[in-house]
């Protein structure tokens, strides 16, 4: 039994304590945005923020995330999908397939918010999530965008 | 599938209980257990999905003027997609802005005698082999509907015009939409689509224009449903592990420990080699999994290594006997025994797989009267097949509902993970079973891209002139094991891909680019136990790292520029134009005579692949400890002709990663059998920070032909960056992945 903070609800939720954070919110939450990649920490497709900080899910177990951890997934980013980040990438058609790109958002996400105007080295830093379909270019420009004062500041120039 | 004898009513039954998968803007996602149960069986065959009119196989239009377009192919993410609706949306001349989509089943294509055509999505064939029939699909729906306002108006069709999916009329100035003209369209026979006149690619208005995709929204916001994610009534969750040698089959297995563990419903053997435990979550599954004790009969199997198949492959290089040509010209030992100057050098790929970011996975529901999965495939048909004959029941009885793909690659072109899922799903009847492999076991069961090697001789007569090349290329075949059928004579001709005369059945595919009057191409096939498979862009990627690597190492022996030397053996056969055309673009653009800030080299590398010219120019530098940085590439595409401009970017940028990671880093080894890369900790792939700094596209369509996009340029992205890394350290780099290469002493 497991008591989490998903997107700022409380999930009561049958999982034994070793299941991993991934787990829990896609199979007993039901939320399918935050994905499974390797479940070693290697991908990032499973990205969350806990906290605000970025966490890989898939290596977080569910008897250390206590009640008052507050988890956002994709699916709470931002409720309208609007979130800075997510406008960019549709203003630059970073999605090819889109499995990895939950994980990318929310690992860009975490890096706008602790650096505003992060440089190339940041990125390349903080950016460690495997995108199959080598979307890494647009991505880079995605948070450039963003970070840029986003989509609606370019459009007027 | 080629058997479309079946049509009867148990087709329509198992559509009834079907769903369609469509585009977001139709439905709000997906649309699962959409019911047409209560309309008559030959309405459920005609209305596939969202409630409208079909105007034609390819479009069906709602009364609000929304216009669904039907997409036979598979999205893994390269785009297709928004591109063929791009191309009926050209001919039905519709509102762009009110165009989705919706997957047509394969089971309705073969109930409706396969009206949706070939639904493999492989070879960068999406686009390339079905543009003539959905746009004459679009073109046939134009003029139904434009009929059926002629009809309404009582005036000569000439009269009518569109735009938009407006119709009008101008002379009565009578208007009226697609949407209100749909029910009367739907009526009238479909035209003959080969009579369509189709439009010329100049007039374009919606193809040929970099418009969105139409299937991004859901991506960004975690809504988007891959096959992983899917879920239905009644659903238990399944983990498998197949014998890690492949081809090894189970003595025995004691399931005691797992089917005490929580959650746990049931622990199978599926096939000769794997077990399965099925659970009420996947974790639960996977965990009890690991208390499976399970003993091999290995007879079967292979203990081979890494190190015993590189013997295997030394002896390939030179053997005389069972070779197959694949391109000839005068006699190259002879030219090359008698040169000034010889040039050798053996060269090496090795293992790959294509870690497609979704695991693989399967959902399956088998009755006694029938099967259906869920699945994210790249062939549609091949699934079908699979399916039926896992069930046990004929094809009519079996329905696929594909979903996008978390990428493909040419992995989910295969259909094992499609069988594996319906053989358990069998022996729980009535339960549908979704059948996930961990990482572990999807990097244990590749279809790996075969390992190959090639030795390549080479002689300059006296002023440093190509005279003679050989070039034997030993390794495993790919069609040999997966498609025996499709070999000619015996002989893979896929192993010497892109390499084949210009001139030979393979010469629009992917014909050789240089003249050379001496020249001997061939292939010693050596198969091994582990299963092979085709890895975007196949062989022409071992196959142009070693031809246009090799080329360099000569070019500088002959002391000559790498681009004038390529040139030189390109500009004097008129066929041979347009591949030096797409170089010569891209050496333009990267200004190659312009000198590069010190420490950084270039190189360069062209190829034909998929029906498409493609070429590279690279500029890389090395460092003191022998890092390579990627500064620019540049890349050049002839496709023929462009439907999606921003597309066409996005899948060269991104195949230039699958191409760099590969050269860089992957590699699959083998020990006493069994694959040694578990998980993505031990493959490492290519992210961020080794990027190129810059990936510039060139894309100059020439007309004429339509090529492929997907995969081409993956093949000279890796050998144009090892050329210019030769360049900055003076050593060739022969053998991949790069990781293993010590570039500075
Ligand atoms: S699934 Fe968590 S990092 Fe890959
Ligand atoms: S978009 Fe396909 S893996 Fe990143």
């Amino acid at each position: 039994m497991a008591r989490l903070n998903i997107n700022g609800k409380f999930f009561n939720l049958t999982v034994d304590g070793d299941t991993p954070l991934l787990w829990a919110i896609r199979e007993q939450a039901g939320l399918t945005g935050t994905k499974y990649g390797c479940g070693v920490a290697q991908c990032g497709a499973c990205s969350v923020h806990i906290n605000g900080e970025v966490q890989r899910s898939c290596a977080v177990a569910v008897k250390d995330v206590k009640p008052t951890d507050k988890i956002i997934t994709i699916e709470g980013l931002s409720p309208s999908g609007t979130h800075p980040v997510q406008k960019a990438w549709l203003a630059l058609e970073v999605a090819q397939c889109g499995y990895c790109q939950t994980g990318q958002i929310m690992a860009a996400a975490a890096l706008l918010k602790k650096k505003p105007k992060p440089t190339d080295a940041d990125i390349d830093d903080a950016m460690t999530n495997i995108c199959r379909c080598g979307t890494y270019q647009r991505i880079r420009a995605g948070i450039k965008l963003a970070a840029d004062g986003g989509v609606a500041s370019k459009a007027k120039g | 599938m080629t058997k479309s004898d079946t049509t009867e009513k148990n087709r329509v039954t198992l559509s009834r209980r079907g769903f369609i998968i469509t585009g977001a803007a139709a439905t709000g996602g997906l649309a699962i257990g959409f019911n047409v149960a209560g309309v008559t069986d030959a309405l459920a065959q005609k209305v596939l999905g969202a409630a409208g009119n079909e105007v034609g196989a390819w479009v069906l239009i709602k009364p609000n003027d929304q216009v669904v377009i039907r997409i036979a192919r598979s999205e893994m993410g390269q785009g297709t997609l928004t591109g063929l609706a791009q191309l009926v949306a050209e001919e039905l001349e519709c509102d762009w802005s009110k165009v989705t989509w919706e997957y047509p089943t394969p089971g309705q294509n073969l109930a409706r005698n396969r009206a949706w055509g070939d639904m493999s999505t492989g070879g960068s064939r999406g686009i390339r082999a079905s543009h003539d029939y959905v746009r004459q699909g679009g073109a046939a729906a134009r003029q139904m509907l434009l009929q059926a306002a002629a009809a309404e108006w009582k005036v000569p069709v000439e009269e009518v015009s569109v735009d938009k999916g407006t119709v009008s009329h101008s002379k009565s100035r009578k208007t009226t939409t697609y949407g209100k003209l749909a029910t009367a369209a739907a009526k009238l026979p479909v035209p003959d689509l080969k009579t369509m006149k189709l439009k010329d690619p100049k007039d374009w208005k919606i193809a040929g224009k970099g418009l969105k995709r139409l299937d991004t929204v859901d991506k960004l916001v975690g809504k988007q449903i891959y096959s992983i994610d899917f879920k239905t009534p009644g659903m238990l969750n399944a983990s498998i592990k197949d014998s890690p040698v492949h081809g090894a089959k189970i003595k025995s297995f004691s399931a005691d420990k797992a089917k005490v563990m929580p959650g746990v419903r049931g622990v199978y053997q599926v096939g000769v080699g794997a077990v399965a435990v099925v659970a009420d979550s996947w974790w639960q599954a996977n965990k009890a999994l690991d208390a499976v004790e399970v003993s091999y009969d290995d007879t079967n199997g292979s203990r081979i290594d890494s190190a015993a198949i590189a013997a295997v492959l030394r002896g390939g290089l030179d053997a005389t006997e069972n070779v197959s040509v694949a391109n000839k010209a005068g006699d190259a030992k002879a030219a090359i025994a008698g040169a000034a100057r010889k040039v050798e050098a053996v060269y090496n790929a090795p293992y790959l797989h294509h870690v497609t970011m979704e695991p693989l996975n399967c959902t399956a529901k088998w009755t006694a009267d029938g099967c259906e999965v869920w699945v994210s495939t790249q062939n549609g048909d091949a699934a079908l097949a699979a399916c039926a004959e896992a069930a046990g029941h004929p094809p009519s009885k079996c329905e696929v509902y594909k979903m996008h793909l978390g990428g493909g690659f040419g992995r989910r072109g295969m259909s094992d993970f499609i069988t594996k899922a319906v053989l358990l799903a069998k022996q729980m009847p009535g339960t549908p079973v979704k059948l996930l492999w961990s990482r572990e076991e999807d990097m244990r069961q590749g279809r790996y891209r075969p390992i190959t090697a090639c030795k390549m001789e080479a002689g300059l007569d006296d002023k440093g002139n190509l005279i003679g090349l050989s070039m034997r290329i030993t390794g495993q075949s790919i069609l040999a094991s997966v498609a025996p059928a499709r070999m000619q004579n015996g002989v893979d001709f896929i192993a010497t891909q892109g390499l084949q005369p210009i001139d030979g059945p393979q010469g629009n595919e992917g014909g050789f680019g240089y003249t050379i009057p001496n020249l001997t191409i061939d292939y010693a096939m050596r198969n091994f136990h582990l299963l092979p498979g085709f890895w975007r862009g196949v062989n022409n990627n071992q196959n142009a790292f070693y031809i246009e690597c090799f080329l360099d190492e000569v070019a500088k022996a002959a002391g000559k520029d790498p681009l004038a030397f390529r040139r030189d053996l390109m500009s004097k056969n008129p066929k041979t134009a347009k591949h030096l055309a797409v170089l010569d673009a891209v050496a333009k653009k990267a200004e190659w005579d312009k000198p590069l800030p010190t420490g950084i080299f270039r190189g360069c590398a062209q190829q034909m692949g998929y029906g498409s010219y493609v070429a590279a120019v690279a500029e890389a530098s090395v460092d003191a400890r022998g890092k390579v940085k990627v500064h620019r590439l540049v890349m050049g595409t002839d496709c023929g002709h462009v439907v999606n401009p921003d597309q066409v970017d996005a899948q060269v940028v991104g195949s230039v990663a699958y191409g760099l990671s590969a050269s860089f880093f992957e590699e699959i080894t083998l020990k006493a059998g069994i694959v040694e890369q578990q998980n993505l900790d031990t493959y490492e792939i290519m992210r961020m920070a080794d990027f190129p700094t810059k990936v510039e596209t060139v894309t100059v369509p020439s007309g004429g032909f339509w090529g492929g996009v997907g995969e081409p340029t993956i093949m000279v992205a890796a050998p144009a960056v090892m050329n210019a890394i030769f360049a900055a350290t003076g050593k060739p780099v022969r053998s991949l992945p790069l990781k293993n290469q010590k570039l500075r002493a």
